[in-house]
């Protein structure tokens, strides 16, 4: 277990988090692909704050998961309001904007 | 060598369930597997000598996300039954992207030499850094710095947990109760 191995890792998990962004549909996914980003960025500060010493990165870490969870709230009442307008929680559903 | 396969076997633990997130074609599947990385993410910050971040970790995310993301599948579904289709949709771009993102970032940690890097010297306190030293108390440490270095970006994130909350009600509520309270002020001036 190294540095590079963790963030190797972590930039893994935060490129099949992009992969699940990109493909899914469902609005809730998507959250879901979200969260994953967010859980490898935090696990690369702390990887960072045990092998470079200081307990700032997982200070930094413990805020980032504050921040996280505030948005999992906010993003939930948005698909529930997705799912109230139009029925479906599908992001296609929402295209009022199209052009 | 313990550690070396103990690491090895959290991580692809967390690779799998993370890939299974991502492709499983139910939503609620989806949700758990998603709960398993998190409590595996923990795990390694237990190895990482982050034991507080671990405990969070379980109890904010765990605890709380994935029971939050339960209710959203199950509040917003249209038909009976225990499968809800995540609707993925074509997977060759998306795999394209994330590969070519993975190849950049394993490249320019490769090329960087992570391992013999200087490091650099942490600002702060003399009693902070010794604290932070070992990583028994490193718990004490975050503590002393949140409520000294870091006390007006503590405070501000109680500010934005407030305003979630209340965007989140202010967005989730049904429409129809502020009629509601308008026929109720109508009928109760008149």
């Amino acid at each position: 277990m190294t540095l590079s191995t963790s963030i190797l890792l972590a930039a893994a998990m935060f490129s099949v988090g992009v992969y699940g962004l990109l493909t899914r549909r469902h609005a809730v996914a998507i959250l879901l692909s979200v969260e994953l980003m967010a859980n490898a960025a935090n696990l690369s500060f702390v990887a960072f704050s045990h092998f470079r010493g200081g307990a700032t990165g997982q200070l930094f870490a413990l805020f980032a998961l504050a921040i996280t969870v505030a948005e999992v709230a906010v993003g939930l009442a948005l698909v529930l309001l997705l799912y109230r307008t139009y029925g479906d929680t599908r992001t296609d559903a929402a295209k009022e904007l199209r052009g | 060598m313990t550690v070396a396969i103990g690491f090895g076997v959290v991580a692809a633990i967390a690779l799998l369930s993370a890939i299974l997130v991502v492709r499983s074609p139910n939503l609620v599947h989806a949700v758990l597997w998603l709960g398993v990385t998190l409590i595996d993410t923990a795990v390694l910050y237990g190895m990482l000598g982050a034991s507080f971040l671990a405990g969070v970790q379980v109890l904010l995310y765990v605890g709380g996300v994935v029971t939050l993301m339960v209710f959203g599948v199950m509040l917003t579904r249209r038909h009976d039954g225990l499968s809800v289709p995540a609707a993925s949709g074509s997977p060759w771009r998306g795999a394209l992207t994330a590969a070519v993102l993975f190849g950049v970032i394993a490249a320019a940690v490769m090329r960087s030499d992570l391992e013999h890097a200087p490091v650099a010297p942490t600002a702060g306190p003399p009693a902070v850094e010794a604290l932070a030293a070992s990583s028994q108390a490193t718990t004490q440490a975050i503590g002393f710095e949140l409520l000294s270095t870091h006390v007006l970006a503590f405070e501000v994130l109680s500010l934005l947990l407030l305003a979630a909350i209340i965007g989140a009600v202010v967005i989730a509520r049904r429409r129809d109760h502020g009629a509601l309270d308008q026929n109720a002020r109508t009928e109760a001036s008149s």
